[in-house]
């Protein structure tokens, strides 16, 4: 059974550590075609709420419902979803085709094409046979970024995928979030890097310290923006 | 809950004043004389060890799939009083050992079993201290496995000791020393109630007070 | 599906190690030292003392398998690819398993090393005559051993102080799967060998097997959502 849905709905998510409060009663839509721009000071809950939203960490209140399916869906749900964090799920012991083949396999994608079409575009083509214990920061984010997508998933999540990055690379990287969100996906990106943001991202959602602050359209000017809202520091 | 603590208090202590008269009171066992006495705590000891033994099991599962706090409260509650009253099964038992037999240690099943629970109810303890964050989930699937254990241990270790030479054997209640036994079990459990009681109000106070902080933060 | 899913995660295992042997390297040289430090503990004027042998394979084995289990799982953590594995479509208990059966192959081959230096030093010859049923107790141990190990090291793995943790929540919890190793292990080494009653340890061991890989299988998804 192929599951599939077109919007993401997070309705009142809370979650707290102990005494710490991650996230406060925030609520969240994203709708296919969307890159939406999840950013906040450190601590704000933002990897909290993409983890919350790739099931790997359950809410502690408040419910999130992919279409008409909920985290209960397990397995069927996860195939559907794409998720690159920071520490990036690489093997460094293995090379970058062995990673790739392995996460292909292990979603069911036998297609031997895959992995080396994957390896292309993220501009290691000669390299596949190196170990990516050798590679840079930045190759190594490519990796990630490119594994998290080979089963081409409908809904995106991206922590900091700029990081390493130089400046072609990004202008890549950029191109792919927006052909995916071309394609139909739905993609959430997390970042610092307001600039990158900015010109990028359909949809800005502002959180700090776990509550949301704004969700509007994105506009010129988000660097003032998100000063003005967030404040300085 | 909190409604139950003077009336628990007041009982155990009562009974608990009450048993050692009912104690001296009962007949002296044929060869060791007054040391077997200390069998009258030694042995609902080890009763709520393994009561409170079962109850952190069930408490654990009860808070691994059903995810209810309060399930894990008990849990906790459960896992220090095992810890608790196996320190003193283990205390005393050889004290009547040696005492009685000359040795401190005799691989009898009871106590080699109780010195194993122990070991996983500690480690329990140690998961929830030194753990993290989220040890309280690792915790409950320790308490699982190691409830689960028990009938294991109880058959290895029977099997085993049945090829060390045997010293002891177990009295048997003689008339006169079951009215003092039950007591002691009875003054006992109402000891372990009061215990769990108090223990699980602190764990909510505790609770409260985090929700009020969050709550806090909230305004 | 739930198979090649195992196989998968088996393979990559193999794979990594391959590269460089490091685990087996270490772990099969720890063992060996193990033995030889127990040696001279145990061993009196030329004489093993009575049922020392058997007692020294297991614990040997014990310790280091806690040990592989903690690096097993440490190669996990760098780049939380156990997070990773997670994430795919695949069941938990099928990963579970996966990594398992690894456990189990590299405390195979530890126990492959242990016998024969187990045999010259306490030369007791006769135990590989019996090697149908000393196979059977080695698998059924370890499968037991390792099983309640994979687990524990798995939702240890973001704990602090995991190091330490394994083995005080590990050993008392497989002293059952010790205790049947080590009493099946004496029994074969005796002349004549007791095999009814290495038979019921082996029982006991298949037994606690069942019901530590059900439990394990069953409680591995809960424990891995944070």
């Amino acid at each position: 059974m192929t599951l599939d849905f077109e919007e993401v709905h997070a309705t009142d998510i809370s979650r707290h550590f102990g005494r710490r409060r991650a996230l406060s009663k925030l609520s969240l839509s994203l709708r296919a075609g969307e890159i939406v721009g999840l950013l906040g000071p450190n601590g704000a809950g933002k990897s909290t709420l993409i983890g919350i939203l790739s099931t790997l960490v359950s809410a502690g209140s408040g419910e999130v419902r992919y279409g008409t399916h909920t985290s209960a869906a397990g397995g069927a749900l996860r195939a559907r979803i794409g998720f690159l964090a920071h520490e990036l799920h690489l093997y460094s012991e293995l090379s970058a085709l062995q990673n790739l083949t392995f996460f292909a396999r292990l979603h069911g994608l036998d297609d031997p094409a895959l992995p080396h079409a994957a390896l292309l575009r993220a501009g290691l083509a000669g390299r596949g046979d190196d170990v990516v214990s050798g590679f840079s920061r930045g190759m190594r984010q490519r990796l990630a970024l490119e594994r998290a997508l080979l089963h081409a998933p409908r809904l995106v999540l991206l922590d900091e995928p700029f990081t390493g990055l130089d400046d072609q690379a990004v202008r890549i990287v950029d191109d792919r979030i927006r052909e995916l969100a071309g394609a139909g996906a739905i993609v959430l990106v997390a970042t610092h890097d307001l600039d990158l943001a900015d010109g990028l991202v359909s949809r800005v959602v502002l959180v700090r310290e776990g509550r949301l602050i704004s969700d509007e359209p994105a506009a010129p000017g988000l660097r003032a923006r998100y000063r003005s809202v967030v404040g300085a520091g | 809950m909190r409604k139950l603590f003077l009336p628990l208090t007041l009982l155990a202590a009562a009974m608990f004043s009450y048993a050692p008269f009912m104690i001296d009171g009962a007949p002296y066992e044929s060869t060791m004389l007054l040391v077997q006495k200390i069998f009258y705590f030694h042995a609902p000891a080890g009763f709520i060890m393994l009561t409170s033994g079962i109850v952190c099991g069930v408490a654990s599962v009860l808070f691994l799939w059903k995810k209810r706090p309060g399930a894990d409260r008990v849990a906790l509650a459960a896992g220090e009083l095992t810890v608790l009253f196996g320190a003193i099964v283990l205390a005393t038992g050889p004290l009547w050992a040696r005492k009685a037999w000359g040795v401190w240690w005799n691989a009898d099943v009871r106590l080699t079993m109780s010195l194993v629970g122990w070991l996983i109810a500690v480690g329990y303890l140690i998961v929830r201290r030194f753990g993290g964050p989220g040890s309280e989930k690792l915790a409950a699937g320790l308490a699982v496995f190691g409830t689960a254990n028990v009938p294991f241990i109880y058959v290895s270790v029977n099997i085993w000791r049945t090829m060390h030479p045997q010293t002891t054997v177990v009295p048997s209640l003689v008339e006169g020393m079951r009215g003092p036994f039950w007591f002691c079990v009875l003054a006992f459990y109402v000891l372990y109630a009061l215990l769990m009681t108090a223990r699980i109000h602190l764990e909510r106070q505790r609770a409260l007070v985090n929700d009020l902080y969050l709550a806090q933060e909230d305004a | 599906m739930f198979g090649r899913v195992v196989w998968l995660v088996l393979k990559k295992d193999l794979a990594i190690e391959a590269r460089s042997w490091e685990l087996v390297i270490t772990t099969l040289f720890f063992a060996l030292s193990a033995v030889v430090v127990f040696m001279f503990a145990f061993v009196r004027e030329g004489q093993p003392l009575e049922g020392a042998a058997s007692g020294i394979l297991w614990i040997a084995l014990a310790f280091a398998g806690t040990l592989a289990l903690g690096r097993t799982f440490e190669r996990e953590r760098q780049g939380e690819t156990l997070r990773g594995l997670l994430l795919a479509p695949a069941s938990r208990a099928a990963v579970f398993t996966g990594k398992l059966v690894g456990i189990v192959l590299l405390l195979l081959a530890v126990e492959l090393l242990l016998v024969p230096l187990v045999v010259v030093l306490f030369q007791e010859n006769d135990l590989l005559g019996r090697w149908p049923l000393l196979l059977a107790l080695l698998v059924t141990g370890a499968v037991g051993f390792a099983t309640v190990g994979t687990l524990f090291a798995a939702m240890l793995v973001r704990a602090r102080s995991r190091d330490v943790l394994l083995p005080i929540l590990l050993y008392p919890i497989t002293i059952p799967a010790l205790v049947a190793g080590v009493n099946g292990t004496q029994a074969l080494m005796a002349t004549p060998p007791a095999e009814p009653l290495a038979i019921m340890w082996i029982a006991m061991l298949v037994c606690y097997d069942v019901v530590f890989l059900t439990l394990a299988l069953w409680v591995f998804e809960p424990l891995m959502t944070e």
